[in-house]
């Protein structure tokens, strides 16, 4: 992976300095971005460097921002009559909102996992095959290694091998949200962007998915928006805290949830509001 | 007579379910107040509510039991005479007292099947559009339109069938289809039954002269294209029937896509999927069973109507030794057509037990289609839904 800092103006790479103490290549970067809905101004000036095969949390209080600018990410927002952006992100050093950029080549790159799992009305198989057939692959034996890979990969292959013909329905609600991963994970991308993934599941299935997690960032960029600080310490190596449409502070995850150097840091993830 | 629309069971129950607690209870046990707990007085209140509606909906159950002892009775004598023959048999005689009504089941059948090939790719096709694609500045007023077709009395429809339909079904389609040799110029003198917008019709004046072999003669589908029309006929009657229940079974499958969830969409485009793949492979599976109970439902809405029908579709059988014709040219009459023809002309005695027999067949068949759409609505559900 190339380090894209590296030709970037001084500046940004004082950014990328300050917000990583150990040096790892950059996926994402975030510079000057501001986000609209219509008239309202959800994201403000926010600066972040997303690095490569790591897991970065975002944190924060409730409608700050945090989905709004995920989904910035896959220009998942371009679905939304009104919205506009401007700054700019890129993902490897190409710019995402460049005109030539395909969104859906770009969503191919960037998966993302939601807070309510999401299952398609068909069978576990055709689930996660999906994916794969909308991108043109149609045999049968590299379909079937793709669905043993994809549901081994999101430990969810022993529980459902005897029944990959069965609707995506009947499964539990964390197997189904494994299901998602498992999906997101059939089209290869390189990041994964999860929208408070647990927020809908028992203690017992957040558990596994955060070991997922953990085996994940070997091959895959994550992106973790989560209202759990718990878990954002458990599962993150960055973290970056919103506020009010604010990127308030984005460091070391050790680092913000010891010694953050912002106030409203301090006092969200001592629990004194949110 | 209306049905609702049937949802998608799996996103209505929980519904139902988030609703069950009785607000009276949660408010006594959550807040104390001064408000004392509920009196026998108004307990006694539910238990007449609950009558009631009891009642009410027992006396549905007992008006059809009703409506169906009364017309088994009046057609006994035509049951017991004719028995299954009634509905094998086509010849219809008042004379010779025989009575059978295979062409019109056929007919009523037949006219439906032909709305529905015409109606479900048009109403699908709008509810898509209007669901998925269309921007908002249209969106709003051709559902508006659309709603406002499905309340047009069925009269209008067929005064617009006689007057605007049949003649030019008959110049333009049917007899160039039956007679292609004989130039379209020279029906304009012949008959000149149309006089509105002649001069814009996009028909050059020798477009059917190059074609001299008749449809009729074409192997595997010239069955459709036989006999004589003068434009009243089994087509006449498919189309108005379509346009009648287009706008229906189109309102109803855009509510359906409308319901379905926003994740559902997201979770595809999150996939790289374009919104073709995303409307083919994930929205409409999702919306299956509610589609196919919509076309249901406008079927048996074709099945049963009569005025429009009854003023374009001929009410004549056609001269085929069964009485039934497959061509879309040949006129006919469904069940409902004879009983608005007949019934005032019916002499008392086997005719009129005939013509109730007829009814009594009319209200099975739409009774058959309610229940075969709700099984169907059903089992595609589970399949879709897994059975939740
Ligand atoms: N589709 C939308 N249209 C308009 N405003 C929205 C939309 N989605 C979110 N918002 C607003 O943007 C702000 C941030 O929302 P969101 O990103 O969902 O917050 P979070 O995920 O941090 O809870 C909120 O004030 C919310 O009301
Ligand atoms: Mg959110």
């Amino acid at each position: 992976m190339m380090d894209v800092t590296t030709q970037k103006p001084s500046s940004l790479q004082d950014l990328a300095r300050s917000q990583t103490s150990t040096p790892t290549a950059t996926k994402i970067l975030v510079e000057n971005v501001d986000f609209y809905y219509s008239a309202f101004h959800a994201l403000k000036t926010i600066n972040i460097v997303i690095p490569d095969r790591q897991v970065t949390a975002l944190i924060g209080p409730s409608g700050c921002g945090k989905s709004t600018f995920l989904r910035t990410l896959n220009r998942m927002n371009d679905l939304i009559d009104g919205t506009k952006l401007t700054g700019k992100i890129s993902l490897d050093g190409e710019d995402l909102y460049d005109k030539r950029v395909d969104v859906v080549d770009l969503r191919k790159r960037v998966g993302m996992v939601f807070q309510k799992p999401n299952p398609f009305p068909m069978s576990i198989y055709d689930n996660i095959a999906y994916g794969p057939r909308i991108h043109g692959l149609t045999n049968r034996k590299k379909l079937n290694e793709i669905v043993e890979r994809t549901l081994r990969g999101s430990a969810l292959w022993e529980e459902v091998k005897d029944k990959l013909k069965a609707s995506a329905f009947a499964l539990s609600g964390g197997q189904q949200q494994r299901l998602c991963i498992a999906r997101t994970l059939a089209v290869e991308p390189e990041v994964i962007l999860m929208d408070e993934p647990c927020s809908a599941l028992d203690p017992n299935s957040t558990f596994r998915i955060e070991q997922l997690m953990e085996d994940l960032k070997k091959d895959y960029t994550i992106v973790i928006v989560t209202h759990n600080m718990q878990q954002a310490a458990r599962v993150s190596q960055r973290t970056g805290f919103f506020l009010r449409g604010e990127m308030k502070e984005f460091g070391d995850t050790d680092q913000i949830f010891t010694s953050p150097k912002q106030k409203d840091t301090e006092d969200y993830v001592s629990g004194k509001f949110g | 007579m209306a049905d609702r629309a049937p949802s998608v069971p799996s996103t209505s129950a929980p519904l139902l379910a988030a609703t069950a607690p009785p607000p009276r209870v949660s408010k006594s046990t959550s807040a104390p107040s001064r408000i004392p707990p509920a009196s026998s007085l108004a307990r006694f209140g539910d238990k007449i509510y609950g009558a009631v509606t009891f009642l009410a909906s027992l006396s549905i159950f007992i008006i059809i039991l009703w409506l169906l002892y009364q017309l088994t009775g009046a057609s006994l004598p035509a049951i017991h005479k004719f028995g299954w023959s009634f509905i094998t048999k086509s010849d219809w005689n008042e004379e010779t007292n025989s009575f059978h009504a295979l062409p019109f089941i056929f007919g009523t059948l037949y006219s439906s099947l032909i709305a529905l090939v015409l109606s479900v790719p048009i109403s699908i096709g709008a509810a898509i559009f209007l669901s998925e694609l269309a921007p908002r500045w249209i969106r709003t007023p051709a559902t508006f339109l659309i709603e406002l077709l499905a309340a047009i009395p069925s009269v209008v429809y067929g005064l617009w069938g006689i007057f605007i339909l049949i003649p030019f079904l008959k110049l333009y389609v049917f007899q160039p289809v039956i007679q292609p040799h004989v130039p379209i110029y020279h029906r304009h003198l012949v008959h000149s039954v149309i006089r509105v917008g002649h001069s814009h019709l996009p028909f050059s004046y020798n477009h059917f002269d190059t074609t001299h072999i008749p449809l009729a003669q074409v192997k595997g589908i010239g069955f459709l294209f036989t006999g004589q029309s003068a434009g009243y006929s089994m087509l006449a009657a498919g189309m108005i029937l379509a346009i009648m229940v287009t706008p229906f079974i189109t309102a109803v499958t855009r509510d359906i896509l409308r319901a379905i969830p926003r994740s559902q969409r997201e979770g595809s485009y999150a996939l790289g999927a374009t919104q073709w793949e995303t409307i083919k492979q994930v929205v409409i599976p999702y919306a299956k069973s509610g589609i196919i109970g919509a076309v249901i439902l406008g079927l048996g809405r074709a099945l049963g109507e009569t005025m429009a029908v009854t003023m374009v579709i001929g009410n004549q059988s056609p001269s085929t030794p069964s009485g039934v014709s497959l061509s879309l040219f040949d006129s006919g009459y469904t069940m409902s057509s004879v009983l608005a023809n007949k019934f005032n002309e019916a002499i008392p005695g086997l005719n009129l037990a005939a013509l109730v027999e007829i009814a009594l067949v009319l209200f099975g068949v739409t009774v058959f289609v309610n229940i075969v759409a709700r099984l169907l609505v059903f089992y595609t559900a589970k399949d879709v839904h897994g059975g939740k």
